[in-house]
């Protein structure tokens, strides 16, 4: 008798379908990320701006002379400001191939003719992208909180700056979804990685270059709308309650973003199908 | 492993549509459990019908049952019983063969020791045991065919869907991949229906088949009941005017072929003998210089159902 025949056996156990398709997906995902030794590196410089905020507020809680690096609401904006970098890199890097690869290998069908619906499939791609942004922002921020009361000796700072816990947690929110969705929604719209990373980073950049000639040309900053990062700073800024940098009113900004949010689910609804209907 | 039902898949009345197109026209079919092939020739909506009972290509109208589940509204519970083989190349890129067949098995709702057990088990039943180490994308066509089936098996499905398993394998790879499906088919009791257009492929695996042409089901049955009774069919080589002799025998209502070389098929009907034949060539002036009985085909019955379907059209 052939080897392969004695190998094979039926199966007693059952199966669990409830829903964990898209967690499989998300670990697997993830796994396949921490592989690559440009992602780690990427993941080692971007925790070096919270290093360097982790001895700001050791210094200011412990040297009373270095007031010039005391801290405030505005260091945990400027740090997550400085993320914001970080995040466009990791985004591109770990977001362009999330969809655009299974479709280059025809991997949709062997997704979606099992117990996994399209948008379990989604969830599980786009939870991906989210966890590695948060490693650069939510992750690092709250470390910082968790540090100055540890350095400060007291919790004083964090009393009296308490709704930095939810703005934190919201603005990496904010943050993370637009650029992990808008992203999975390109990614969805070619077989390329590279041209989704294109497609990424022209829409960031060339929205941005729209705003600046906008301002140099009126003088003003009522456009910011215009720019990805524009909106996000926008509502970043009334988040943190400060006071908000460009002229365009916060709640028109995130109308933007949640306009750019809808419009990433109807591609991805679209555009996550087992089969290519050619009409 | 569940009881499978009598009737693997069933479908009744099904259209579907591609914008105008119509892919599949009011099918009703039945697919008994076993090795069922679905045979028809390419764009007769073999696919479109392995895709709907998938619930992946929803129907314009009728109702689809697999594993006695409907489809409208039980399809994962239904995915999670089927394998499906696509006819093209898909992998999930960057992956090993273990991991790959592990991590469909997961999808599957397989947990995680389990799915990696079944893997390496199933790669090594597929022939791919030493191999299951390397990225999958370096593998060669014939491999990417096994590998496409492990991954159809691992979560031990009770229904197989394989759409055109041996789709660019050379002759040896192709023996033993259909000697693999029909060992799962019938030493490993897995339903499956098998769709291609290869018909030796289908003969070899398959007891019974549904044959479609133009997106509707124009014959099916036991192969063994649709050839008919030996004896009737003959192949012929006559020295004459053969396109008379041919005709002749149409307007008979013989049904005749062209066979290897010079050589005809003719199936005669269950009253008529070898002699109807003799008198057919000398009413054209011509001489039966060969003659022999001969078993009929699948690619006879297949020519005949869709012949007559194209004929009526």
């Amino acid at each position: 008798m052939p080897i392969h025949r004695e190998r094979y056996r039926r199966r007693d156990g059952g199966t669990d379908v409830r829903g964990r398709a898209w967690m499989v997906i998300c670990a697997q995902g993830l796994r396949a990320l921490v592989r690559k030794r440009a992602f780690l590196y990427l993941m080692l410089v971007a925790w070096i701006p919270c290093l360097v905020r982790a001895v700001q507020i050791y210094v200011s809680a412990n040297f009373p002379q270095a007031s010039f690096l005391e801290i405030s609401a505005r260091t945990f904006r400027d740090f997550l400001d400085q993320q914001e970098l970080f995040v466009f890199f990791i985004t591109v890097y770990a977001g362009s191939g999330l969809i655009a690869d299974d479709i280059r290998a025809n991997a949709l069908q062997l997704y979606l003719s099992r117990p996994v619906t399209r948008a379990q499939y989604a969830a599980g791609k786009v939870a991906v992208l989210m966890v590695a942004l948060a490693l650069v922002t939510w992750v690092p921020a709250t470390v910082l909180l968790i540090l100055q009361p540890m350095f400060a000796g007291n919790a004083a700072f964090i009393r009296h700056n308490l709704f930095l816990i939810p703005a934190v947690a919201m603005f990496s929110l904010v943050e993370i979804s637009v650029g992990a969705v808008t992203m999975l929604a390109l990614s969805s719209l070619s077989k390329s990685r590279w041209f989704v990373a294109v497609m990424y980073a022209g829409m960031a950049f060339f929205t941005q270059a729209v705003f600046g000639a906008t301002r140099l040309a009126t003088q003003s900053t009522s456009f910011s709308w215009i720019a990805l990062f524009g909106n996000l700073a926008q509502v970043g800024d009334v988040i943190f309650q400060l006071k908000p940098r460009y002229d365009t009113p916060p709640v028109v900004s995130a109308l933007v973003l949640g306009s750019l949010l809808a419009l990433s689910g109807i591609v991805l609804a679209r555009r996550i199908r087992a089969i290519e209907v050619v009409t | 492993m569940t009881d499978t039902p009598a009737v693997a898949a069933s479908l009744d009345g099904v259209s579907v549509l591609f914008g105008k197109q119509r892919a599949l026209s009011d099918v009703s079919a039945e697919f008994p459990a076993g090795a069922v092939g679905l045979l028809g020739p390419n764009g007769a909506g073999k696919s479109t019908m392995l895709k709907a009972l998938l619930g992946l290509v929803k129907p314009h109208s009728g109702t689809l049952k697999v594993l006695g589940l409907d489809v409208a509204s039980s399809p994962l519970e239904i995915r999670a019983r089927i394998g499906y083989m696509p006819e093209n190349d898909a992998q999930i890129p960057a992956m090993t063969a273990v991991a790959f067949v592990a991590y469909c098995g997961e999808l599957s709702g397989l947990p995680a020791a389990d799915a990696i057990q079944r893997a390496h088990e199933v790669l090594y039943y597929v022939g791919l045991g030493e191999a299951r180490y390397r990225n999958v994308e370096t593998y060669s066509t014939g491999m990417k065919q096994r590998i496409k089936l492990a991954q159809a098996l691992v979560h031990d499905p009770d229904l197989l869907l394989l759409d055109e398993p041996t789709n660019g394998m050379d002759p040896k790879g192709r023996e033993e991949m259909l000697a693999l499906i029909r060992d799962v088919a019938h030493a490993k009791q897995i339903s499956l229906i098998l769709s291609s257009h290869v018909m030796p492929d289908v003969e070899t695996v398959c007891d019974s088949v549904v044959v479609m042409n133009q997106g509707t089901v124009v014959m099916r049955g036991p192969i063994d009941t649709l050839k008919g009774p030996a004896g009737r069919m003959f192949e012929v080589r006559i020295k004459g005017d053969r396109a008379a002799f041919v005709e002749l025998l149409r307007q008979q209502a013989f049904d005749s072929r062209d066979g290897e070389g010079d050589l005809l098929r003719v199936t005669l009907p269950p009253d008529a003998g070898a002699d109807k034949l003799f008198a057919a060539a000398a009413a054209v002036g011509a001489q039966v210089r060969h003659l022999r009985p001969s078993l009929p085909t699948l690619e006879d019955v297949f020519a005949g159902a869709v012949g007559e379907r194209e004929d009526r059209a």
